[in-house]
């Protein structure tokens, strides 16, 4: 079954979100590498862009399809993983450590509350294979 | 169950070298005749800096054999649709009739030069505008270009024209308030490329969970006000009919948007039903699927823009249009004679390139001419039972497959499918087999395998779409093949996992092709020596 850590946060288009202080560290589940197969290719924005909650913020493409990635919360980009360029594969093996895509600095902090708790979100996904 | 396919024998040469790879220095195809004028020396007759200086490196030096053994000897690696069933979902890839192919071949057709002055290229004007005439009784929609290349071409010229039509109607103030395109989440990837391409941003509708546009998230999306339309692929990519697309054309234009219909799933509906009478404004037409020209390989293909005759000024120019003399009703084409004698005098087509609403020339020339003839012989050798009975088995050929693959596939969506029906992987992913596994197996059984992980909705997809081009002996065949894939899948994963064994090459490496893809070839011999 996939792994989901319960310090996170998750979000029902499959992004973690790890909060640290006023940053919220955002990467695809473990659930959703499994799904997405392969990942091949990762489209990341650039620090200091603003992005609303649940607006597309990139795009992966895995051997079988390309998916757009949706911060969880609103706010600036602080940082992007840029290793993932050269070595995409993280993702896969490493979802919610070396893989990790963003680190936002939150403009609502607020909106993590209404995030999914890792309960929440191990049903949510087997509601999703049902 | 491995004893059932036997292995294919090896090949001459299974490990084909690249044609660089053959080159041999001093060896050529050709022997050139002595010169029966004095020899100059190239220096004096090209500037040195137009002269390459590296001795044409890189280009293989080869005999004409050389080259014919090395094509020849990679064609058979090929699968065709003269092979065997392609059931590639949302492609259509049906037979193409060698009479196509003849009828391009025409020298009078063939060998015309495009820029030959329109009186005298009456004939070929005469083919553009009779295959138009067909298709806009095919689709109910009167104004057509057979410009654009390909279907994301057509597409996208649909989605300028509906642009182009809002500026025109809306003004420049009212028009940058509409810039918002619906797009269903089971659409093509093309559509929000097209969309965005042409200055608008996208918004999903949801599918609902029996595989239709969701109206009240429709209404909901339209009442934004911002809306200038809808793209809408009808029969969707799960292979079911909107049936309520009079309703949803009807909320769009309500909300003053216009719906744009995606006819990549024509097959399903040609001499049926006409997307013009459904209330679509504009649609794209795939002659390279639904009517039979080649497909794969790149193309070329052509994609027809078909559209309402409010939105026929906004078309690409030139149009192919009668002259004014003879709609007028004074020669032969109005007394309905196909034929008539050449009268170059009085032309009975022109090109109008007064067009001033135009979107502009989408495509070099007429688009791909040689589409055009095959499509035409397509049509005029069907004609409309033929048509009709062609969708007829379309559809019946999918809806054969969805009955017997329900026992051992899941099947996610209860509605009878129309020309493809989609199924997933969920029955074989309990012991390790994907929607990946079961296609490398068909290509065991020897057939091309269907479309897979599309559309995105649909977890582990796999679009089956036979066409009406194979009879029943065929899909009987591959029903048994997938329902022995599922048998195996059971009985002996490994073997579908490891899948396929028949063919030169095993499975490949995809994650690492496109994670470390090799772009170029390096001559290895010169580095060598170097």
């Amino acid at each position: 079954m996939a792994n989901i850590p319960e310090d996170l946060h998750y979000s029902k288009d499959h992004e973690w979100v790890r909060v640290d202080g006023n940053i919220a560290v955002v990467g695809i589940t473990d659930y959703a590498q499994d799904s997405l197969g392969d990942v091949v290719y990762v489209e990341l924005p650039k620090a200091g862009e603003k992005f609303a909650a649940n607006e597309s913020f990139g795009s992966v493409e895995s051997v079988k399809a390309v998916s757009e990635v949706f911060s969880p919360v609103s706010g600036e980009i602080a940082e992007v993983n840029d290793s993932l360029t050269d070595e995409p594969e993280k993702m896969n093996t490493d979802p919610y450590g070396d893989g990790w895509m963003i680190r936002v600095k939150m403009s609502a902090p607020g909106e993590v509350d209404s995030l999914l708790t890792a309960a929440e979100y191990e049903d949510f996904t087997k509601g999703d294979t049902e | 169950m491995k004893s059932e396919i036997t292995k294919v024998t090896s090949h001459i040469n299974p490990n084909e070298a690249l044609i660089f790879e053959r080159s041999q220095p001093g060896r050529i195809g050709y022997r050139l005749p002595p010169l029966d004028v004095d020899e100059q020396v190239l220096e004096t007759l090209i500037p040195k800096a137009f002269l390459r200086d590296d001795d044409l490196e890189g280009v293989p030096e080869v005999s004409e054999v050389d080259i014919i053994r090395h094509f020849v000897r990679m064609s058979t690696w090929n699968y065709s649709i003269d092979q065997g069933m392609y059931p590639l979902g949302s492609c259509t890839m049906k037979y193409n009739s060698r009479l196509n192919e003849k009828v391009a071949r025409i020298p009078g057709f063939a060998g015309l030069h495009p820029l030959t002055d329109a009186e005298d290229a009456q004939g070929a004007l005469e083919v553009i505008y009779e295959l138009q005439q067909h298709l806009a009784e095919i689709t109910g929609l009167p104004g057509i270009s057979l410009q654009p290349a390909a279907g994301a071409h057509g597409e996208m010229t649909g989605v300028m024209i509906i642009r182009a039509f809002i500026d025109a109607r809306d003004g420049e103030a009212g028009s940058a308030k509409r810039r918002t395109m619906l797009i269903p989440d089971s659409a093509h990837g093309t559509n929000p490329a097209s969309a965005h391409l042409s200055g608008f941003s996208v918004k999903t509708i949801r599918s609902t969970s029996e595989g239709l546009t969701d109206l009240d998230h429709l209404r909901e999306l339209c009442s934004h006000g911002e809306v200038a339309g809808l793209m809408l692929t009808n029969p969707n990519t799960l292979g079911l009919f909107e049936k309520n697309i009079q309703e949803i054309c009807r909320i769009v234009h309500d909300a003053g948007g216009l719906v744009y219909m995606d006819g990549a799933n024509m097959n399903a509906l040609v001499g049926v039903a006409r997307p013009g009478d459904m209330g679509v404004d504009v649609i794209h037409l795939n002659l390279h699927k639904t009517f039979s020209t080649p497909h794969g390989g790149g193309g070329p293909g052509c994609g027809p823009c078909c559209c309402t005759r409010e939105l026929e000024p906004f078309l690409p120019v030139p149009r192919i249009v009668l002259n004014r003399v003879e709609s007028a009703g004074s020669t032969a084409a109005s007394t309905g004679t196909r034929h008539p004698a050449p009268d170059t005098q009085h032309p009975r087509l022109r090109l109008d390139f007064n067009q001033p609403q135009s979107i502009g020339r989408v495509k070099a020339f007429f688009g791909n001419y040689g589409m055009m003839l095959r499509a035409l012989a397509y049509i005029q050798t069907h004609g409309n039972d033929g048509l009709r009975e062609a969708t007829e088995a379309a559809v019946l050929n999918a809806r054969y497959i969805a009955h017997g693959l329900t026992s051992d596939y899941d099947k996610p969506y209860n509605n009878p499918p129309m020309h493809e029906v989609v199924f997933t992987d969920k029955r074989q992913t309990r012991k390790g087999v994907h929607t990946l596994d079961i296609a490398k197996r068909l290509i065991d059984y020897g057939f091309h395998p269907m479309t897979i992980y599309f559309p995105l909705i649909v977890q582990g997809a796999m679009l089956i779409e036979p066409t009406e081009s194979v009879g029943r002996q065929e899909l009987d065949q591959f029903i048994e093949a997938m329902c022995s894939i599922a048998r195996e899948a059971v009985d002996d994963p490994e073997l579908v996992l490891s899948a396929p064994h028949t063919t030169r090459i095993g499975r490949l490496d995809e994650a690492a092709a496109a994670r470390k893809p090799v772009l170029r070839w390096k001559p290895k011999a010169r580095a060598d020596a170097a």
